[in-house]
């Protein structure tokens, strides 16, 4: 469950550094963004007379356009002025775009969490042995569905071939004939899209939304995005749901492992020692052989 | 040859890198349906020359047209989109995606299916996706590379990858292909076999901006030759006038040329049908 949120925000890590060789640290911003709006909506409809999906998918509506029109904003004003210039320099930008969007989210809606009003069923259910509820259910087959989508995308029309191309080569791409500015701005609006998606997934589960928490969200998607191997977009999915079995797992056996010393509260360790880990035994990540090609 | 005005005008192009003066005032037509040479010493700004035409550099002074449309100034795809396509002098395939996919973005121009209809994946896009795969086959089949449509791009034989370059140059349908040094590399059948692709893409009506340093290719294949020295136009015409040319020989040989033959001779015969010469 948690997996596939990391695997959703980590796709968009994933397809920009592709297709550009920016880490996006901005990226988790766009999904707290897009809990927050999600949310905003919600909560002005009311959840007084109408049905509970018809008022979550109004926020969905709102969310997703509100995010990739933000995405796109970031790439046209932070970024693509920095094209030529030297990585760092963009990933400086990048840090400096998400402490912007976190400090006007704080602005907009404030300081406190705000809270998400329960409109998803969440009554256990039992499955395969394991308890689940009715909304981890809904967000591991949207994922799944999505990511489903995504590949299909990518792989088998001509706008996924167009990014492909533009990935492994944006001169000869536009020589081509590809608008490599319209391919790159649409790279960012895909992966605000599903961003917006994460976002509005997590103030659900958890009910609340805060404009930090992009943050921490968005290194352990990047982190994700490393574990899969950066660039890979099959890589980002698979490292996305390895990540969090391995968060989950670790946070529920800690304890025992280490005789009560440290407790659940510790799992976010876990996460950094598997980033740590990656870029030391195996930079590349599980899937990233494209790396290594770049290099 | 046909009788219509020219294809591309070339006017007054010049441009210095640095201090360098890669092309200066540079003037020619090519006309339509015609196979155009494009020749000259190392280092006499032919590719810089093609730079310009295709929109990858932008010149100092001057400009193209393609039939009346001003073609300097628009970006890369653009220029694609009005209708001319280049192959390169080193081979520059997406070598990780595989031959066919090379044509298909090729394509790119040519479809039209925006970015919700790919999500949504409708008839009509997926009518096209089918028809321009087909018509990527056809192309493969035509440069002799179907059979290497599904292996990447990168795993190709040298012959085969120029000629896929080649294909993917006419999947945007182009009305003028430029080809950089396509016999390059080649051994002396390959190039029989390219000169025959040229010659038959001439025929189906697409006019050929040809740089070539295989004097002996340029000669038998073009209608006209223009023949750059040191970034200037030093001669243009057709390929006996061009081979009389003093100019011309002296900019080859470096020596006054004395005794130039007569163009009546078979092209092997001339100091410019020389192997080695170029």
């Amino acid at each position: 469950m948690l997996g596939s949120i990391y695997a959703l925000v980590a796709l968009g890590y994933t397809m920009v550094y592709g297709i550009l060789g920016l880490i996006n640290f901005a990226h988790g911003e766009v999904v707290m963004i897009g809990a927050m709006v999600a949310i905003s909506v919600v909560l002005a409809i009311g959840t007084g007379g109408l049905p509970a999906p018809i008022v979550l998918l109004a926020g969905v509506a709102v969310s997703i356009p509100a995010c990739m029109l933000l995405g796109a904003l970031l790439e046209r004003v932070a970024y693509r002025p920095l094209r030529d210039a030297p990585r760092l320099t963009a990933l400086i930008t990048a840090i400096g775009m998400s402490i912007v969007l976190q400090n006007l989210a704080m602005i907009a809606w404030g300081r406190q969490y705000l809270s998400f009003p329960p409109l998803l069923p969440n009554e256990p259910h039992a499955f395969l042995g394991a308890t689940v509820t009715g909304t981890q259910l809904l967000i591991v087959a949207l994922t799944v569905s999505l990511m489903g989508a995504l590949l299909l995308l990518i792989n088998r029309t001509r706008l996924g071939r167009a990014m492909r191309a533009t990935s492994q080569s944006p001169a000869l791409a536009g020589l081509m004939g590809v608008d490599v500015n319209r391919i790159i701005m649409l790279t960012f609006m895909l992966g605000s899209a599903l961003a917006a998606v994460a976002g509005i997934m997590i103030a659900g589960y958890y009910g609340q939304a805060h404009y930090y928490m992009g943050f921490m969200l968005g290194l352990k998607a990047f982190t994700a995005a490393v574990l899969g191997g950066i660039g890979n977009v099959s890589g980002a999915m698979l490292g996305g749901l390895a990540l969090g079995v391995i968060e989950s797992l670790g946070a529920g056996y800690i304890g025992a492992l280490t005789g009560g010393f440290l407790g659940s509260h510790y799992q976010d360790v876990f996460a950094f020692a598997v980033l740590i880990l990656v870029l030391v035994f195996r930079p590349s990540g599980l899937l990233g052989e494209r790396v290594a090609d770049r290099a | 040859m046909s009788t219509a005005g020219p294809l591309l005008t070339v006017q007054g192009i010049s441009k210095a890198f640095g201090g360098v003066k890669a092309l200066s005032g540079v003037s020619f037509e090519v006309p339509q349906g015609a196979v155009y040479g494009l020749i000259g010493p190392n280092g006499a700004g032919k590719t810089t020359l093609f730079n310009v035409v295709t929109g990858f550099i932008q010149p100092d002074s001057g400009g193209c047209m393609l039939d009346g449309t001003r073609l300097t100034g628009e970006p890369v795809h653009r220029v694609v989109q009005l209708g001319v396509a280049r192959t390169f002098q080193n081979i520059r395939l997406f070598h990780q995606m595989s031959a066919l996919e090379n044509v298909m973005v090729g394509m790119h121009t040519r479809s039209r299916a925006g970015a919700l209809g790919a999500v949504l994946r409708t008839r009509r896009v997926r009518d096209e996706e089918a028809r321009l795969e087909a018509e990527a086959h056809a192309l493969l089949e035509r440069v002799s590379v179907a059979a290497w449509a599904d292996h990447p791009a990168g795993s190709l034989p040298y012959g085969l990858q120029r000629r896929l370059e080649i294909a993917r140059a006419l999947a945007s349908s182009p009305r003028l292909v430029a080809l950089d040094e396509p016999a390059a590399g080649m051994n002396a059948s390959e190039t029989a076999s390219l000169s025959e692709l040229i010659v038959k893409l001439r025929d189906d009506g697409t006019t050929v901006l040809l740089i070539e340093h295989d004097v002996r290719l340029v000669m038998g294949l073009c209608d006209r030759v223009a023949v750059l020295d040191r970034g200037e136009l030093i001669a243009e015409g057709t390929p006996a006038q061009v081979q009389r040319d003093p100019a011309v020989i002296e900019a080859y040989l470096g020596a006054p040329a004395e005794d130039a033959r007569p163009a009546s001779h078979a092209e092997g015969d001339t100091a410019l049908g020389l192997p080695g010469v170029a």
